[in-house]
């Protein structure tokens, strides 16, 4: 680039300002004589009725594309579908195992949401339940070389302490660093998933917590050593439900009626206001943070007493995550949580069912399941906002004559 | 609308029936609005009114949902700032969109086309015609974090011009400048204009809009209202077609007699986080039973003052020493150091209304009730809170302020400005203060609310309060108060008496200048 380059394209602007455009030339310059083709606004108060069916119309569209993707690798949809239904809740186990899916979903979609309510993006639910389940696992191995013969009531009460410590505690370093330093929650928390599996596959390797026989890296069947370990079943599901269950109503009083719910939304609005009124806007945190992750650890317990008997490093298996679609879809309440959870489980069970009735590949009914909650999570976006398409010359003028009148 | 008859007028902008809506708020209904070419045409009304809606429309930031907008006599679609670049409009907002680490010319090239290299000497030689043209004082190489807030707008009005704009739209330009900052910005209005350009000035101060304007279009709640040429305007009329209706436009001040010292600020200094001053050296007292003016250029150390003494901000040295009593004895409670919650558990009857409302008063999410019990939730010792107190609280400042609300169950984001702020100033004075500290209390209010303000600062002045007032609009700064404090960069200037104080020597010590301040100290 030279000098007079540049010297060119000042020239060219000051052109500009010693002339101005002359008026027919204007029009040219711009994006045509019409409004954009398309453009999106906010809309103002959304109505239930407008809520439920953006929500209903998102799930069909979802079905469709879905169908879309069945018919493409040679299935059909509609068996598809209902396999998909019956495979959830046709029968008096399948109902008991999607059951089973909501249980940790639902509790750390509660713990979730509590962190959330403050701003506080806990996106480490993965690894506290894991925290949870480890420290739980640790109470099971001890109890198994110990003879295996401790009592159900100790056995599941030092289980419940342990795994309510290691959750707590990984949610306690992610907001002390944040409440102290300022350091980003989303990364700590995310960093601390990993050091919860990696933790897993390295007692995987112990020898204390092999079976004696076995010379593959693989943790015992805790049931078969300890056979107090799990929990009595309800309907046929763990009572891990009945835990959840009332959680749900616990959380939702503890958030809206008491001190600590309203710090909580004080928080989650305004940091500085909560300062201005004097709160102890550190503490506030690192005390919610150890809720919630004991929160999860619990849920991490639950896996281990009452669904896997074991621990491996797919022991949470993504709940952390999708617990967090949970909260959000359920805008953070507790009470909506309950069928929100179920409705995933039901994705997650149905997805199981069309993989071995109809030889769906895994990949593609993951898909499936993805594309229903994108097209769910989606349709927040519809209920915010509207489209307005380009009208045309004869609306326009009837409505400026409304407008005028 | 006369001049539609007249066929010899040109106008370079026309506005017809613009219609905008954001949700179920319409923002603009039907409004109208003409442009000659090489005039100053003022646009005037109360906040959310619609004014920078409107103007927001012609620079292509809004789209409207009906209307048309004509340049020059041709239909025109302006889709996005582009547009209106092209169209040569340019428009200079009321939050500077500069880049602070950049100097000016490199500010007013940013996002022009062009090549990879700037001649910096070319560009500054351009930069400076401009600037000697109409009069303005402009350094190019200078950056953007060293220059005040006047040199910021120079330089954006600068970046318009080079831009080729002939349509110039200021958005209250006059809101942060000085009086002699104000008179310079119209004589470079009017050099302008002398040179063919037309610029659309929006306000709300009716006294500038008679002295630099040559017509006014007036908007109320996004309706247009008419447009007159300023000869036939007087304050009273404008503010009447603003309002609505006739409204009277004194401010009291209530004189009260036994006046005790309440707060005494000793040589208090606080550092930014860049630990550069913020505040150095800053003394005064405040009485009860007065209100103190606090005046300066945004930013001059306001904020920092206010919540220094709020226990929000750390203090680098001095004392804030609060009289109080304990059975009886007076004694002086230095604040410094402390937290709002133990400056509360002091018994420290301190209020404080945040220039930021929403953002530091008020959890905009949260409904009345929740906001009025912000500070007080915590007095019983029960787990749970405690609703039907506040409840209560919130439907008396329902009734007592006039506070337009369905219910106090509504949250605070969804009521006016006017509301918020009376919810806001409710609270806090329902807090029984002695000290009540009130930051930019009208901004953003209209004419009703902001005399509903003042109304209820003088019953706290006149119930024994020590009132400190920060306020940006002087007239009324001088209106109201019984001392006036002006801050500059951080220190004090003076404490001046503004019943014998002229508007050109206050405006010289927000400038720096420092004033020997007899007066200040007789007033007491």
């Amino acid at each position: 680039m030279t000098d007079n380059d540049v010297n060119k394209d000042l020239l060219t602007l000051e052109d500009s300002v010693e002339c101005p455009t002359p008026p027919g030339d204007s029009d040219l310059l711009v994006c045509s004589i019409q409004e954009p083709f398309v453009r999106i606004a906010k809309r103002g108060t959304v109505s239930t009725r407008h809520r439920v069916m953006v929500y209903v119309i998102g799930f069909l569209l979802a079905l469709i594309v879905g169908g879309l993707l069945l018919v493409i690798i040679g299935k059909n949809p509609v068996a598809a579908y209902v396999n998909m239904a019956t495979g959830s809740f046709g029968t008096k186990t399948s109902s008991a195992e999607t059951f089973r899916l909501a249980v940790p979903l639902l509790i750390s979609g509660i713990a979730i949401a509590l962190a959330f309510k403050m701003k506080f993006w806990n996106i480490g639910g993965e690894g506290q339940i894991l925290a949870g389940a480890i420290l739980s696992s640790h109470v099971v191995i001890s109890a198994v070389h110990a003879g295996g013969t401790m009592g159900f009531v100790p056995l599941q009460i030092m289980m419940i302490g342990a795994a309510i410590v290691g959750g707590a505690l990984f949610g306690f370093l992610p907001a002390l660093f944040k409440t102290k330093w300022g350091t980003n929650e989303t990364l700590f928390t995310l960093m601390l998933n990993y050091i919860a599996i990696e933790y897993i596959i390295f007692l995987q390797s112990q020898k204390s917590w092999q079976s004696p026989k076995s010379t593959y890296p693989k943790i015992i069947n805790f049931k078969d050593f300890l056979p107090n370990l799990p929990l009595p079943k309800v309907f046929g599901v763990h009572i891990g439900w009945i835990f959840a269950l009332a959680l749900a109503v616990i959380a939702y009083f503890y958030l809206s009626k008491t001190k600590h719910g309203y710090e909580i939304s004080v928080i989650g609005d305004s940091l500085n206001t909560a300062r201005y009124a004097g709160m102890h806007t550190g503490w506030i945190q690192i005390r919610t943070l150890i809720i919630s992750g004991a929160l999860c650890g619990l849920a991490g317990y639950f896996q281990v007493a009452g669904a896997d008997y074991s621990l491996t490093e797919t022991t949470a298996g993504g709940v952390g995550f999708t617990a967090i679609i949970v909260a959000w879809l359920a805008k953070l309440n507790p009470f909506i949580m309950v069928p929100v959870s179920i409705f995933i489980a039901m994705l997650k069970k149905g997805s199981l069912a069309i993989q071995s009735t109809m030889k769906i590949p895994a990949s593609a009914a993951d898909l499936l399941t993805g594309i229903i909650l994108f097209f769910m999570l989606g349709s927040e976006f519809f209920i915010q906002y509207r489209l307005i398409f380009r009208r045309s010359a004869t609306k326009i003028e009837q409505m400026v004559e409304e407008v005028s009148a | 609308m006369q001049e539609l008859q007249q066929p010899v007028v040109e106008n370079i902008v026309e506005m017809t029936h613009i219609c905008k809506s954001f949700g179920t708020v319409q923002a603009l209904k039907d409004v109208h609005l003409e442009l000659r070419k090489g005039e100053i045409l003022s646009l005037l009304g109360e906040n959310g009114s619609g004014k920078t809606t409107l103007m927001n429309v012609l620079s292509g930031i809004y789209f409207p949902d009906l209307g048309e907008v004509q340049i020059n006599g041709a239909p025109v679609t302006i889709c996005e700032p582009k547009d209106a670049f092209a169209l040569n409009i340019g428009m200079v907002h009321q939050h500077y969109k500069l880049v602070e680490v950049f100097s000016a010319a490199e500010n007013i090239v940013l996002g022009l086309p062009g090549a990879t290299t700037i001649n910096r000497r070319a560009l500054a030689r351009h930069v400076k015609e401009i600037a000697d043209k109409y009069g303005f004082q402009i350094d190019p190489n200078k950056k953007i974090y060293d220059m005040s807030i006047s040199e910021k707008q120079t330089v954006e009005i600068v970046k318009a011009l080079y831009r080729g704009a002939n349509i110039l739209i200021l958005d209250e330009p006059t809101a942060v400048l000085t009086p002699q900052e104000t008179e310079k910005l119209f004589e470079i209005m009017r050099a302008m204009k002398a040179d063919n350009k037309s610029i659309i000035l929006i306000t709300h101060k009716l006294n500038e809009v008679l002295e630099v304007s040559d017509r006014v279009t007036v908007l109320r709640k996004g309706e247009y209202i008419d447009t007159i040429s300023t000869q036939d305007a007087s304050v009273q009329s404008l503010t009447d077609m603003m309002v609505g209706r006739s409204v009277s436009l004194e401010i009291d001040r209530p004189i009260i007699g036994d006046k005790r010292p309440i707060l005494r600020v000793t040589s208090l200094s606080c550092l930014t986080p860049d630990k550069t001053r913020a505040l150095e050296d800053v003394n005064f007292e405040a009485y009860g039973g007065e209100i103190l003016g606090i005046a300066g250029i945004s930013g001059s150390g306001q904020r920092e003052l206010c919540e220094a003494i709020a226990g929000l901000y750390p203090v680098a040295g001095g004392a804030v020493l609060y009289q109080g009593t304990v059975n009886g004895f007076q004694v002086e409670e230095n604040l410094v150091g402390k937290t709002p919650n133990e400056i509360a558990k002091k018994g420290v009857a301190l209020a404080f209304v945040p220039e930021d409302r929403l953002g530091m008063g008020l959890v905009p999410s949260l409904d009345m009730v929740d906001n009025v019990m912000l500070k007080s939730y915590r007095q019983n010792k029960s787990f749970f809170v405690d609703r039907k107190t506040p409840q209560k609280v919130a439907e008396q400042l329902v009734e007592d302020l006039e506070i337009v609300t369905p219910d106090v169950f509504t949250p605070i984001r969804k009521l006016s400005g006017g509301n918020v702020q009376k919810v806001l100033v409710g609270r806090e004075i329902h807090s029984a203060p002695r000290l009540l500290i009130v930051a930019y209390p009208v901004r953003g209010l209209d004419i009703n609310s902001s005399y509903a303000i003042y109304r209820l600062l003088n019953e706290q002045k006149e119930k024994g309060v020590a009132v400190m007032f920060i306020g940006e609009d002087l007239d009324v700064l001088m209106e109201i108060s019984d001392r006036l404090l002006v801050l500059s960069g951080g220190r004090v200037m003076g404490i001046v008496d503004p019943r014998r104080s002229s508007k050109q020597a206050i405006g010289l010590m927000m400038l720096g200048h420092e004033v020997e301040t007899k007066e200040g100290a007789s007033a007491v």
